[in-house]
């Protein structure tokens, strides 16, 4: 399975609030924001703590505008997401 | 798991399995607080401080830090494989970057206290706090001042979240007028707070 991504690219997250655990974040569900860096592959830790098998997944650095997160602020917020939680954001 | 969890079911029940893993003979007794005691005591922000001196005195080094951590660590004899497997270190640089723009780092786990504890040691309580948490992702310039760092507008803010498997560590800004000192005493310099963004140095 190629990486979906590449730095540069712009990516939604998933907005759906799923049952157990993800490392989604609340803040950042259903923003955009853009790949700075992929980070490797690893296990989907949602399948993991619900103790089923999975084969490395991608991961990447996602940088987000504060004010996009939050309504408000100059910073930006980089989030360490699966592609799993990630679609491509068009336009 | 420690016993400093005393109060709470959970221990209890960690308890219950360890005892389990122990009668069935997979552990020893007392093996996982001997793991977790060696683990924490080869960590210390005595490595994230000579990783640092080491960047600031040699400029290969510091583009090696920032382009691969895993890799360029292991030339100090420092790793990130003391756990249950290697993880992935993210070293982010304080300073001017490549847009002429003055960027600040700052590091946070807001789901758990994710920390590189190989390099950094045992994580402070405040960062393990709700309020450092949720907060400093919103207000970082809020929660810097309020430890004592007051970055000016122009200073662009990145908070960056171990929401997955990497663990990052912040490379400050050399101090000025430091010219003259041995890369040891650069590494004095350097504190906890420094290399997790909180503080200048």
């Amino acid at each position: 399975m190629a990486d979906r991504f590449a730095p540069g690219d712009r990516v939604r997250t998933r907005s759906v609030d799923v049952a157990g655990h993800t490392r989604l974040p609340g803040y950042a569900r259903g923003a955009v924001g853009t790949v700075a860096e992929q980070a490797g592959r690893h296990p989907l830790a949602d399948e993991r703590a619900r103790g089923r098998h999975t084969e490395p997944h991608p991961v990447y650095h996602v940088r987000f505008a504060a004010a996009d997160l939050f309504g408000s602020g100059d910073h930006t917020v980089v989030v360490e997401l699966w592609e799993d939680y990630l679609v491509e954001e068009r336009g | 798991m420690s016993g400093a969890h005393a109060s709470s079911t959970i221990s209890a029940e960690v308890r219950h399995v360890e005892s389990l893993l122990e009668a069935r003979g997979l552990l020893e007794p007392g093996e996982i607080d001997t793991r977790i005691d060696e683990f924490a005591a080869k960590g210390s922000p005595a490595n994230g401080a000579r990783i640092v001196a080491r960047a600031w005195t040699d400029p290969g080094f510091a583009e090696r830090l920032l382009a691969d951590a895993n890799a360029a660590i292991r030339e100090l004899g420092l790793s990130m494989a003391g756990g249950i497997q290697e993880q992935r270190l993210k070293v982010v640089a304080n300073g001017v970057g490549a847009d002429g723009t003055e960027e600040h780092h700052v590091v946070v786990c807001t789901l758990c206290s994710c920390y590189p504890i190989a390099l950094l040691g045992p994580s402070p309580t405040w960062y393990k706090s709700e309020a450092y948490r949720s907060r400093v992702v919103r207000d970082p310039r809020g929660v810097l001042r309020e430890f004592g760092l007051e970055l000016p507008d122009s200073v662009a803010i990145s908070v960056w979240d171990a929401s997955a498997e990497s663990r990052y560590m912040v490379l400050p800004r050399r101090p000025e007028g430091t010219d003259g000192l041995t890369e040891e005493q650069l590494a004095g310099l350097v504190t906890r707070k420094g290399l997790i963004g909180t503080a200048a140095v």
